[in-house]
């Protein structure tokens, strides 16, 4: 269980430099289904291993020259008031519409983001064309 | 930075925050193709800017989970060291493929993390 735990981290901080993510699609079931944690305390904790991961991500896209520190501290910060309202509103309307209607907004993202991309690797368009 | 740039990002934010407290996803799946998308950001630009707004975020949201109690310490060292290991792979790795193979990964995790959201009962 701890062997997997270890790996199933690795696997989360590689998908974390990829994508951009904090790797807590796989931090969460990991620490759910492997290490015993209920779903609150996973969440949490998850966070916990998130902070240094993106940290240490951050640097090295500094490193490599990727970095937008400013506009990266300012979404950051608006981000928090943002989390706030959306747990105020979650409490307050009926979540399962909303939930498949942002699901399907998201499919819909996914498609432009990588149809876009998939015409671009088989050599249709320009390299930097954008969808 | 021009006061549109500010609105701009600002609003992102509020919308990565919205979207993860309402559904319990992480900023990035909303911070990264906004970037991408709306601001023309390259894919590397967009992972790596998202990262920093992750940290902010992560951090604010873990100092009060811990002032619940909800955070186990000894867990989250268990899944964080290795991932940082990670962590350090994948930006190698990202800088060594194509930025449309980002934004197609990318684009797989979102359909994923859409079935996910969609199948939860």
């Amino acid at each position: 269980m701890i062997a997997a735990a270890i790996a199933i981290g690795v696997a989360a901080g590689v998908l974390s430099g990829l994508l951009g993510i904090g790797g807590g699609a796989l931090f969460v079931p990991a620490l759910v289904l492997l290490l015993g944690l209920g779903q609150v305390e996973a969440q949490a904790t998850s966070l916990l291993a998130i902070v240094p991961v993106a940290l240490v991500g951050a640097w090295r896209q500094g490193h490599y020259g990727n970095l937008r520190l400013g506009e990266g501290l300012v979404i950051g910060v608006l981000a928090v008031p943002g989390a706030l309202l959306g747990v105020v509103v979650v409490n307050a309307v009926p979540e399962r519409a909303i939930e498949l209607a942002f699901a399907l907004l998201l499919l819909w993202i996914a498609w432009t983001l990588g149809s876009g991309a998939w015409r671009e690797l088989r050599g249709d368009a320009a390299p930097d064309v954008r969808p | 930075m021009p006061r549109r740039r500010l609105l701009e990002l600002g609003a992102i934010g509020l919308l990565a925050g919205l979207f993860s407290g309402l559904f319990g996803v992480g900023g990035g799946v909303v911070v990264v193709p906004l970037l991408i998308l709306w601001l023309a950001y390259g894919e590397r630009e967009a992972t790596g800017t998202s990262l920093v707004a992750i940290v902010i975020t992560a951090l604010a949201a873990v100092i009060a989970q811990a002032a619940y109690g909800n955070v186990h310490v000894r867990e989250g060292i268990l899944v964080g060291v290795p991932a940082v290991g990670g962590v350090l792979l994948g930006t190698w790795l990202q800088q060594r493929v194509p930025g449309a193979v980002v934004r197609l990964l990318f684009a797989i995790f979102l359909a994923a993390t859409a079935a996910l959201l969609a199948v939860r009962g």
